[in-house]
């Protein structure tokens, strides 16, 4: 009986269609070819898509999210996991992770294998220095995205700012200032 | 030369998995760090060069440079069964963990003083993802684009998806096609300079 329980639980789709489900899976496979910069870079698209556009979640919720993962040990694209949880459950981590992780594996595999190293050629150049302004400015993107609970507070803003100079300036571990924000955030921000 | 102890091959499957799901564990806010250590001084798998290599591929690439890195180490030693183990052991134990903190946060979200944690956390979180904005600026000097343009096509970039909402996907097409195009036009040499 409880297995049963928790396997509905587990299995259950938050309100979601398949159909909802297969979409996401198709969004974030798009995704993956773009995120050039990292996975982190394509968080305001994520954001737009899942917040925005579907209403399935909240933007306290999406950045909830990505701290969470922040948090906790492992590569930092498991916030694309928390994503999918939030919205549809198991069946949602498998569709953002899939998607997010399906195509752009496939061509580093592909490259591996077939392509070999011309890392030096113009048109590979050409490449990552066009698009590294892009980078730049959908990391500054993320970052102003993920404010977006807690905009105008000013507490917040410090915590944004101090953050900043602290990782600028020394080498201290983010570990400390996800903690130290998780305090702060406690006792100022609740 | 650098003489150093020879490097050595992963023994199985079950070994890779194994080492990419250690260095994972150890990776509080990010994994490259950990896994220069593990890698190259721990398991010697690569030597300091061969990792820059995989690293600077996996920068052209898209998705996470950690996990094209354990693909590709993976592959080459066994094939896709590696590449999947390698890449199973980067995931499956923290993706664990990172669902069941989420889980507990679903459960306790109302409570203000974990509301004002993540909100606290949140905040940070944007910090540590401008504070890697801030370091990358300092790349851009050397870029063959010129820092006007990088300027431009940057901030462009941030008005559109960042403040417009704008999807990525005709974002990245339209100023990304630009600005290989322009890079390209520098990077080639003259025509008739031979």
């Amino acid at each position: 009986m409880t297995t049963f329980t928790a396997m509905g639980e587990l299995l259950a789709l938050r309100g979601l269609g398949w159909g909802d489900v297969l979409q996401l899976w198709a969004h974030f496979m798009l995704l993956s070819l773009l995120a050039v910069g990292g996975a982190i870079t394509t968080a305001p698209d994520m954001q737009r898509w899942l917040v925005g556009e579907q209403g399935w979640m909240s933007d306290a919720q999406f950045t909830a999210g990505v701290a969470i993962a922040q948090a906790a040990p492992g590569p930092n694209i498991l916030f694309v996991a928390v994503m999918g949880w939030q919205v549809a459950g198991a069946a949602g981590v498998a569709a953002t992770m899939l998607g997010i992780m399906g195509p752009s594996s496939l061509l580093a595999l592909a490259v591996a294998r077939f392509g070999q190293r011309r890392a030096d050629s113009i048109a590979l150049r050409a490449f990552t220095a066009g698009l590294m302004p892009l980078t730049l400015g959908l990391l500054l993107s993320t970052g102003w995205v993920l404010t977006a609970p807690t905009r105008g507070e000013w507490m917040a803003g410090l915590l944004v700012l101090g953050t900043v100079v602290v990782m600028v300036r020394t080498r201290i571990s983010p570990m400390w200032l996800v903690a130290a924000g998780a305090v702060l955030g406690a006792l100022a921000l609740g | 030369m650098n003489a150093g102890p020879p490097l050595r091959q992963p023994a199985s499957s079950a070994e890779l998995f194994r080492v990419f799901n250690r260095l994972a564990l150890q990776g509080f806010g990010g994994v490259l760090p950990v896994a220069h250590r593990a890698l190259v001084e721990r398991e010697r798998w690569l030597s300091p060069a061969q990792f820059v290599e995989l690293l600077t591929l996996g920068q052209v690439l898209p998705g996470p440079n950690i996990i094209n890195m354990a693909l590709i180490i993976g592959d080459r030693s066994f094939g896709w069964r590696g590449a999947l183990a390698a890449c199973a052991g980067l995931l499956t134990v923290p993706m664990f963990i990172v669902l069941a903190l989420a889980t507990a946060y679903g459960y306790y979200a109302g409570n203000a003083l974990v509301a004002g944690a993540l909100r606290g956390m949140g905040a940070v979180a944007a910090g540590l993802i401008l504070a890697t904005a801030v370091k990358l600026l300092r790349t851009l000097k050397t870029n063959p684009l010129g820092l006007p343009w990088c300027g431009v096509l940057g901030g462009a970039t941030l008005v559109m998806v960042g403040f417009l909402r704008w999807p990525m996907v005709w974002v990245v097409l339209g100023l990304g096609g630009v600005g290989m195009a322009l890079a390209w036009r520098r990077l080639r040499p003259p025509a008739g300079a031979a």
